[in-house]
């Protein structure tokens, strides 16, 4: 089992309490009437999967129930940063 | 397409439509009899002829007021609307509550708190806090969807390390302080009281289950019901 730090609750949380919600920092599209069905689309069903760091959202589901992002290492699984919404993540893969 | 699907943007342009929000006294009247969750388990019958010693002692505090306030702690009209209304501040520190009296707060995340207040003044609390916060808040009577359980007695907190994997230990969970987390395989708002006693806010639906599951984990300590 992981413990996850929260943000908000300010403390390390068994993994239980956790849900993860898929790739963080996704942009919608400022005008959807006027972008591409390619923008749109890749919008709505392309994610990311890479072998390495990766930015996700994170919900505390049984807890404070408020999202936040992690940068977690899909190799090692490790959890190398916890930040909230709307803050830049410091730990970015090269290249990126 | 698009123009016919959108929705109308109102609230924009009339700010005092916010406030005008449904609210009714959600207390029963004589015609209607309230019943708690735990009606059907009878625990005033249990605490008459059941055991009277035992490592375990459960109360359920029924029927009070349970209210949701929600608001930014940026929002310094709502803050001290909240300490003009109940006469002291929010708890804005994570994971802290306030007892005063019969009243009590809880931290539940940044921007949620729970108030619980004896039964027939929740209408009023809710009005008086209406009437003092301003800007952009809500207050929400949840009073029949969940119910208080207070666990007590020298076991207490074993019957707690079998139903959530929150640390419990002195170390991390002095007294005065509240965690949301799992008990058993639903949630709980879990409050430390005392030294050995906890209060446990649970789901209406989940009650039932709530009751089965502590009579099951403090059978071995002995579980002695309290009216």
């Amino acid at each position: 089992m992981f413990y996850i730090y929260c943000p908000h609750c300010g403390e390390h949380r068994e993994e239980e309490e956790f849900h993860a919600k898929g790739q963080a920092h996704i942009a919608r599209p400022a005008d959807p009437d006027s972008c591409s069905d390619k923008e749109w689309g890749e919008y709505l069903y392309f994610r990311k999967n890479p072998r390495g760091l990766h930015h996700e959202m994170w919900v505390h589901a049984a807890g404070c129930r408020k999202f936040f992002n992690v940068t977690r290492d899909t190799v090692s699984y490790e959890i190398k940063e916890v930040y909230k919404i709307g803050e830049r993540p410091s730990v970015v893969a090269a290249g990126n | 397409m698009s123009e016919m699907i959108a929705p109308e943007k109102v609230a924009a342009n009339k700010p005092e439509a916010v406030q005008e929000v449904a609210r009714m006294n959600q207390l029963a009247g004589p015609a209607q009899r309230a019943e708690s969750p735990l009606h059907h388990a009878d625990l005033g019958t249990i605490a008459q002829k059941g055991p009277k010693n035992g490592g375990v002692t459960l109360q359920e505090h029924k029927l009070l007021g349970h209210l949701v306030i929600r608001g930014s702690q940026d929002n310094q009209a709502f803050l001290a609307g909240a300490r003009e209304a109940l006469g002291f501040d929010l708890p804005t520190a994570p994971l802290s509550s306030v007892q005063q009296g019969d009243r009590s707060v809880r931290w539940i995340s940044p921007d949620e708190w729970l108030l619980i207040v004896p039964g027939e003044e929740a209408f009023d609390v809710e009005e008086q806090l209406r009437a003092a916060m301003g800007g952009h808040f809500a207050i929400v009577n949840v009073s029949g969807g969940q119910t208080v359980l207070e666990l007590s007695g020298p076991e207490a907190r074993s019957v707690l390390k079998k139903s959530t994997p929150y640390d419990v230990h002195d170390r991390n969970f002095p007294v005065g302080k509240v965690v949301t987390s799992v008990f058993a395989k639903t949630q709980a708002v879990i409050r430390r009281t005392g030294e050995q006693s906890w209060e446990l806010v649970i789901r209406r639906s989940f009650a039932d289950y709530a009751w089965l599951w502590l009579q099951d984990a403090s059978a071995e300590y002995g579980l002695v019901v309290k009216a």
